[in-house]
């Protein structure tokens, strides 16, 4: 019976307590470790659409009659259109429809920042709709922008109150630390750059409306559309079967959805708003840089007396504010703890969320500061961070519903070891070296979310859901949990996502909730199914319910007899199984949270400053594996994107226009399989939480890219005594931080340069 | 009146000057297993092969293909490397995984047991944003291991 209950829901590390009806959950977990078919590697059940070429993606979407919209952007930073013309380009050849500021949400006369969408028109063609750009007639109030995050703070231009967090007394606690250590750290701005760009197409039948669309959240579409337009939700419909990338950026319908839904109707034809990879790198969202001022105090073995952090966060026109300081509040047992976040609301283009928002660029702080702590206390960086492990939440002594950071630290212990050979392979200008770093994250379920198990007369199994695969593998871990509570082999089990209509409400592709959340709901929607093909099986062969289980496909009996689960549905004829499931809550009064740790291998050439990542160590502890082959694909995935976050990504912005100059992808570096670490091990710690659902399983997507920069950067100073704050550490980056400790060492004491 | 030789069969289209033979594969002939993630040669999504060759279909002008042979991805469809890829979970959103799968049955066709080195160098400029490298890498090797040679060579 569903119940009415307060819970806690975290979406890209923003938590928030609120009443959620729920489903009982009265399905005890499964034991820890490999079953039948969840916990064992297993092939995409889609992968092969996807490498053939046959899987349709929004951008395939091809409808009769389609027409091409085009987005006039604003040329600067900060103006205001004081006047558009659009009368020329609904004259152009092909151009059907035009609409200016006011016409379609997100379009504005007030252009915050380069790139704001302005205008928007629909022709036959996309050529004959960007030639029309043109045409459209603006004249801008120009004014001057706010590019600078330091001074948005002195001035105010925040979005949001500054956040502050408080405990203990920080001042008297460093006034009596054995050493006390002061840095700044900076992260940039990086752009997500998911291979299929942001996009829908928009068709229109009577007041209905279906928007194909490259998404994160079927759900929200849905709702926002129909919201923003004014019209009922199911009156919308949302479909994203395949979707070519997201990490963060694609949790909403964007302008450009709302801009192809309002031509549509204008010109009573589909629409497509595809953005390029120009418009992508300007306008589609980006992780705002930071700039983090960072106090540590310690005690001579070790032990943090204190943590202060003032996170200045550049957000741009408009975002949110993620939770940067949440690391050095939630990852180390310390008392006096301090720190204030500001959003700064300059005139560049929006923030989105990017792979654990927040997250990613406190612990680069933190982690740095650590080892700058143990440097300088001349312990052991692994030891410090044993010796100041948190057992309870530090902000309010919360347990943990389940933690295995010490059993991470343990495991990661001989690749840490390594370091004394490792550092003696330098060799000429190279100079080798191993740091480490902790990741904290979330990944508790986020229910509701619900699925449907339909079991036909053919035997088979089709999991309903209403959610998406953004290219983790959604698809095969729900076919996995499916085929392992029904007691079928996995070829037996279709699973269906990407059509807002093919179920109940569905969990964001996000925030690491995927798995966490919709895989209970699968679970039990198989339990309720398996259930009535068990009574309808005892029926037929008047037994007792309670002597007979599915294996294999077989319906099985205590006594020894057995059958293909054939028999039964066969039976069916056109009736049909339908087992219904929903995700549980969370625990109360526990924090569910994931942790792990990289260990890292750099070489460094002191003289060109080139940094190669040569070996990846990760361990992680996200409760239960449902898919090992495709979790590691997961990690090294995040390894590599924060490769390219340390070494070579970073949006470049004219510092008086504003204008950005990396949009293409020969400006935004992205790595290249070259630029691949020759070893990545990936380990999973694998004991289910039990804390938390039917499963067990906590979210993998975001935390292997969380501590792989501070990892390199402390890999980094262990090589070349060198210090790097701020990132990305390009070459000119590393030659400024080798000449900088040469200044202020002239001889480093273990390994001279 | 444009004809091209594609996966073996022949079209015959009508395309403005500049029109790229992405756009018509994609458009015209309706094989929109060839991707376009840039639109400028700098991703490698769109990679083709023309005469076995791979080249960046979004910066080729489609009059300047004449008689050569285009191989897209739905002419390799069968070859080992699929299943390979597939196996080795070489596939994370796939948006960039047929511009792979040509650039690596070109490198087999010229180089049928490529060192890891040569794969690196030779996938280089396909662009994977979800980070599928390691499982590219060995995909090729169990491609490359277990095709016979010939047998990956694309017919032409």
């Amino acid at each position: 019976m569903p119940r009415l209950l307060k819970t806690e829901r975290e979406v890209e590390g923003r938590v928030e307590e609120s009443w959620i009806l729920v489903e009982e959950d009265a399905l005890d977990q499964w034991p820890a470790g490999p079953l039948v078919t969840v916990g064992r590697p297993a092939a995409r059940v889609d992968g092969r659409e996807r490498a053939r070429g046959e899987a349709r993606y929004t951008a395939d979407v091809r409808l009769p009659g389609m027409l091409h919209a085009a987005v006039v952007r604003s040329p600067h930073a900060y103006a205001v259109a004081t006047r558009v013309d659009l009368e020329r380009a609904l004259a152009a050849p092909g151009v059907r429809a035009a609409i200016g500021p006011g016409d379609a949400p997100g379009l504005a006369a007030e252009a915050g920042h380069f790139g704001a969408p302005v205008a928007a028109l629909a022709a036959d063609t996309e050529a004959q709709a960007r030639a029309a750009l043109e045409l459209v007639d603006v004249e801008w109030d120009v004014r001057e922008p706010l590019l600078d995050p330091d001074e948005a703070v002195a001035r105010g231009e925040l979005h949001g109150k500054p956040r502050r967090h408080e405990r203990g007394d920080v001042d008297a606690a460093l006034a009596e630390a054995d050493v006390v250590v002061e840095a700044e750290y900076r992260t940039q701005t990086l752009l997500h750059n998911a291979l299929e760009t942001h996009q829908a197409v928009c068709e229109w039948e009577g007041d209905r409306l279906t928007v194909y669309v490259s998404t994160q959240y079927i759900w929200e579409v849905r709702d926002q559309v129909a919201d923003e337009l004014g019209i009922p939700r199911d009156k919308v419909l949302v479909i994203c079967r395949f979707m070519g990338g997201g990490f963060g950026a694609k949790n909403d319908p964007g302008d450009y959805t709302l801009v192809a839904a309002v031509l549509a109707r204008r010109a009573g034809r589909p629409v497509r708003c595809a953005l390029t990879r120009r418009e992508e790198n300007i306008g589609a969202g980006n992780r705002n840089a930071t700039i983090q001022r960072l106090t540590a105090g310690a005690r001579a073995d070790g032990t943090l007396v204190a943590l202060r952090g003032e996170y200045v966060c550049a957000l741009g026109w408009d975002g949110w504010l993620p939770s940067t300081a949440g690391p050095m509040q939630m990852l180390y047992a310390c008392e006096n703890v301090e720190t204030v976040e500001y959003g700064a609301r300059l005139n560049t283009p929006p923030m989105a969320a990017f792979r654990a928002p927040g997250f990613v660029e406190g612990v680069w702080g933190l982690e740095l500061l650590l080892d700058e702590v143990a440097a300088k206390l001349e312990l052991d960086p692994l030891e410090v961070r044993m010796r100041n492990h948190a057992d309870a939440d530090p902000k309010d002594a919360r347990p943990f519903s389940a933690k295995n950071l010490m059993e991470c630290y343990r495991r990661a212990e001989p690749h840490w070891e390594r370091r004394d050979d490792v550092r003696s392979r330098s060799d000429g200008p190279w100079r080798r070296g191993v740091g480490l770093a902790t990741q904290i994250w979330f990944g508790s379920a986020a229910p509701p979310s619900y699925a449907t198990v339909r079991l036909e007369s053919s035997g088979r199994a089709t999991v309903g859901t209403a959610m998406q695969d953004i290219g983790t593998g959604t698809r095969t871990a729900m076919a996995q949990i499916a085929a392992e509570e029904l007691g079928f082999p996995l070829e037996r089990v279709e699973v269906l996502v990407g059509d807002s209509s093919r179920g109940g409400y569905a969990v964001v592709s996000g925030g690491s909730s995927t798995t966490s959340t919709m895989g209970p709901a699968v679970r039990s929607a198989a339990a309720d199914a398996r259930r009535q093909l068990i009574e309808i099986a005892a029926q037929r062969f008047g037994v007792e319910e309670g002597i007979l289980a599915v294996q294999d496909g077989k319906i099985v009996a205590a006594h020894g007899g057995s059958w293909p689960v054939e028999e039964v549905t066969r039976l069916l004829e056109h009736a049909q199984i339908v087992g219904k499931g929903a995700c549980g809550p969370n625990p109360t009064g526990m924090r569910v949270l994931t942790f792990g740790v990289h260990v890292a291998e750099v070489a460094v050439d002191v003289e060109t400053g080139e940094v190669r990542v040569e070996r990846v160590y990760a361990v992680h502890d996200v409760g239960r594996i449902v898919n090992p082959l495709g979790a590691s694909s997961q990690v090294e995935g995040g390894i590599i994107q924060g490769i390219g976050h340390t070494l070579s990504e970073q949006r470049l912005l004219d510092p008086s226009s504003g204008t950005v100059l990396t949009q293409t992808l020969d400006a935004y570096k992205l790595p290249t399989i070259a630029d691949t670490p020759p070893e990545i091990v990936c380990e999973f710690v694998d004991r289910p939480d039990a804390h938390l659902t039917n499963l067990g399983s906590k979210g993998l997507g975001e935390p292997p890219i969380i501590p792989i920069a501070p990892a390199i950067a402390n890999a980094i100073r262990d090589a070349t005594g060198a210090d790097v704050r701020s990132l990305p550490v390009t070459r000119e980056e590393m030659l400024r931080a080798l000449r900088e400790a040469r200044e202020r060492e002239p001889v480093h004491t273990s390994q001279p340069v | 009146m444009l004809e091209l030789q594609v996966n073996g069969g022949f079209y015959r289209l009508e395309a403005p000057d500049e029109r790229t033979l992405a756009e018509a594969l994609r458009d015209d002939l309706g094989l929109t297993g060839t991707k376009i993630a840039c639109g400028e040669g700098h991703c490698g999504a769109c990679t083709v092969m023309l005469d076995g060759t791979p080249v960046l279909s979004c910066i080729t002008l489609v009059h300047t293909v004449g008689p050569r042979e285009i191989t897209t991805i739905e002419g390799l469809r069968d070859h080992p490397l699929v299943d390979a890829f597939v196996e080795a979970d070489a596939v994370q959103c796939g948006f960039c995984t047929p511009g792979q799968i040509v650039s690596a049955a070109a490198l087999m066709r010229a180089n049928p047991q490529p060192s890891r080195e040569e794969i690196r160098h030779a996938l280089a400029g396909n662009l994977c944003r979800c980070g599928t490298y390691p499982k590219i890498e060995k995909a090729i090797y169990r491609g490359a291991s277990q095709g016979s040679p010939a047998s990956l060579l694309p017919q032409s």
